[in-house]
């Protein structure tokens, strides 16, 4: 191992010299106290240096720069590589001073508030572009993307059936469960077949796909449509001239769009068996007496509430998806990014919407 | 002139491969290939798409696993090596990969801090300041490239920042894949200029992937030739030339590698400062390739 890198003042302190290895691994606290010198030397003196680096030589410049002073004794290799750094040193332009915490709060506020608002106003624009290009595959039916259409049916509707089968079957369970508890206090148990229809049908069944479609499809829309976004493969297509609304976007909305329902019904399907078999097996309530239950207190108006809403929340997650996934711009970080914003858009929209559908559908007397 | 041939201990060896094999799946790309880097040369290695150049650089520096053989660098044995144990080679050298590999949440600037920062912590921020500073400039960056997100950068643009970072710990072994890949000729030659003066200023020992016929006569010093799964041949361009092996004489002898031959001697009848002046003004001229491909944001 050479030597550490040091330096001493020489001739009354007339001369810096520098000895020992000017490499940045045998630095140690030599440019610390080279900040502290507080004599002016006239010349600097670097004959007694083995070995000097990039950053030895940045050293030795800087002193030379400030003080405008010589260095001396550098043999041919220094002289090189020195001249090289000085040439490489140019007026840096300092980044922008940093705001005052309590302004950049308010800043990002104000930033966040109007990200939203450009946001909303791309997701309703994206949702007209994607209507434009509907009504035109649909008049020429010729391009229609079957192949993409038919896969994306099988992704976000047939591979999710076993996730949501259980889900639903288990929420069944514990709706059942829960509300037994519940309802015992009163003597009135057999009303959890009230509680287990009406909740399925018209709420949870819905409401509960959509947040795993939301994540399964969703996010899979953004972080797909995303990375092909940077890899320029969007790009290429749009030369090649395939639109990317048409090869893209559409397949995974309509897809999205058709599943939902299925999904929702199949959801609550499973739903009223997990909780049928609940009250088979704990309140003693035979599966004929569930059904035929079932069949008296829950009106046809809750199936049809929750088929309604399943296509527009399918809608919804499927143009958040692809919309968050267009954003994609510049590196790897952002298709995490837009891929979070998908799923959470995608569920806020969803669960705001269904409270305009519950006052909706009370107003027109489904109840 | 062949590998084998050479004696062992004639010089400072600083890689040694020795009956390296690489598969994948049941393709073979490597077998028993044998290579030695000497100190203080520019070894440039050639060879067909496909032929596992950047395999056998993968393999050298350990990112890749080969199936059996021997990788020596600086003396030290690197496969089956933790990371841990390997980190004090790792600090002495320096990787180019093809598309610059900078890591894209960081500035240029702080892409080049991170291996100052990862081996010298206790290095000031205003000094690693001006560390990443000179180093941007130095690669021919303009000083501003390096408050830079790798996003707002070009292609050519990366390759530099990626070489600063490659330099930042002031390696003593340099390894550059594809270097001057989509650059123009301008910076092409700009940028073999940079690699062959650093090499004389700091004493680098550079392992150069290239198909760039320009640069193997302008700055290496020996080329290493992969065809038939092992390095063929390895020596200076003219032992190359003496050799009778079909795809040398095609690639060496070829239009496109008679007029870099052309170009190279013409290059060596004039002053070479000159040359270098000719080349910044031109580059200056031009903006230099500095221009991003697209805004940010």
């Amino acid at each position: 191992m050479s030597a550490p890198a040091d330096f001493d003042l020489a001739d009354n302190g007339k001369t810096l010299r520098f000895s020992g290895s000017l490499i940045l691994a045998r630095l140690g606290n030599l440019p610390q106290h080279l900040d502290d010198l507080e004599a002016s030397p006239d010349r600097i003196d670097i004959a007694p240096v083995e070995r000097m680096d990039t950053v030895g030589a940045w050293l030795i410049h800087r002193i030379a720069r400030d003080h405008d002073i010589p260095v001396e004794g550098a043999d041919e290799d220094q002289a090189h590589l020195l001249k090289q750094i000085a040439a490489a040193d140019q007026p840096l332009k300092e980044p922008p001073a940093a705001v005052p915490s309590f302004q950049r709060v308010l800043n990002q506020m104000g930033e966040a508030t109007i990200r939203a608002g450009v946001t909303l106003i791309g997701l309703v624009g994206f949702f007209g572009a994607v209507l434009i290009d509907l009504f035109a595959v649909l008049r020429h039916p010729g391009r229609i993307r079957w192949n993409a259409l038919v896969r994306q049916f099988e992704v976000v509707g047939v591979d999710a059936l076993g996730i949501i089968g259980l889900m639903s079957f288990l929420i069944g369970i514990v709706i059942a469960q829960q509300g037994a508890i519940q309802l015992r206090q009163f003597g009135a148990e057999v009303f959890t077949i009230n509680l287990v229809g009406r909740l399925t049908l018209r709420e949870l069944g819905v409401l509960m796909t959509a947040i795993m479609v939301a994540g399964r499809s969703g996010s899979a829309f953004a972080a797909q449509i995303g990375s092909m976004k940077l890899a320029e493969e969007v790009d290429a297509m749009r030369t090649i001239g395939v639109s990317p609304m048409e090869a893209l976007v559409l397949p995974r909305v309509v897809a999205a769009f058709c599943m939902m329902p299925m999904l929702s019904f199949y959801a609550a399907m499973v739903g009223l068996v997990g909780g049928g078999l609940f009250c088979w097996f704990s309140l003693d309530i035979p599966p004929i007496t569930f059904v035929s239950r079932i069949r008296e207190v829950v009106p046809i108006t809750d199936l049809w509430q929750g088929l309604l809403k399943a296509p527009v929340f399918g809608l919804i997650i499927a143009i958040a998806g692809c919309f968050q996934g267009m954003q994609v711009e510049g590196n790897a970080e952002a298709v995490g990014l837009r891929t979070t914003a998908a799923v959470v858009q995608s569920i806020f929209l969803v669960i705001v919407l269904d409270a305009f559908f519950a006052v909706f559908f009370a107003s027109i007397g489904w109840i | 002139m062949s590998s084998s041939r050479q004696a062992p201990g004639a010089h400072d060896v600083v890689i040694c491969v020795r009956g390296l094999t690489n598969r994948f799946g049941d393709q073979l790309v490597h077998e028993n290939l044998d290579l030695d880097l000497h100190r203080g040369e520019i070894l440039g290695v050639v060879g067909g798409s496909g032929t596992g150049k950047s395999v056998l650089m993968r393999s050298i520096i350990g990112l890749q696993t080969p199936e059996s053989g021997e990788v020596q660098v600086f003396g030290e044995p690197m496969i089956g090596r933790e990371d841990i144990d390997a980190r004090n080679i790792r600090a002495r050298w320096g990787v180019l990969f093809q598309g610059g590999a900078l890591f894209s949440t960081l500035t240029v600037g702080e892409n080049v801090q991170v291996p100052i920062r990862e081996y010298f912590p206790h290095i000031e921020q205003a000094l690693l300041d001006e560390i990443a500073a000179y180093k941007v400039t130095m690669t021919g960056l303009p000083p501003e490239a390096g408050h830079k997100f790798p996003s707002e950068l070009s292609g050519g643009m990366k390759k530099r920042a990626g070489l600063a970072r490659s330099l930042a710990l002031d390696p003593e072994l340099l390894f550059l894949d594809e270097p001057t890949a989509g650059l123009d000729p301008i910076g092409a030659a700009a940028f073999d200029d940079l690699i062959k003066s650093l090499k004389e200023t700091l004493g680098l020992t550079v392992f150069l992937i290239t198909h760039d016929l320009d640069t193997l006569h302008a700055i290496c010093d020996r080329v290493a030739v992969l065809a038939d799964k092992h390095v063929v041949a390895v020596g200076t361009i003219p032992e190359l030339l003496a050799l009778d092996h079909p795809w040398i004489q095609e690639y060496f002898n070829g239009p496109r590698g008679r007029a870099a031959q052309d170009a190279a001697d013409r290059e060596s009848n004039t002053d070479p400062i000159e040359t270098m002046k000719r080349r910044r003004a031109a580059l200056e001229s031009a903006g230099g390739d500095t221009a991003p491909d697209k805004d940010a944001g």
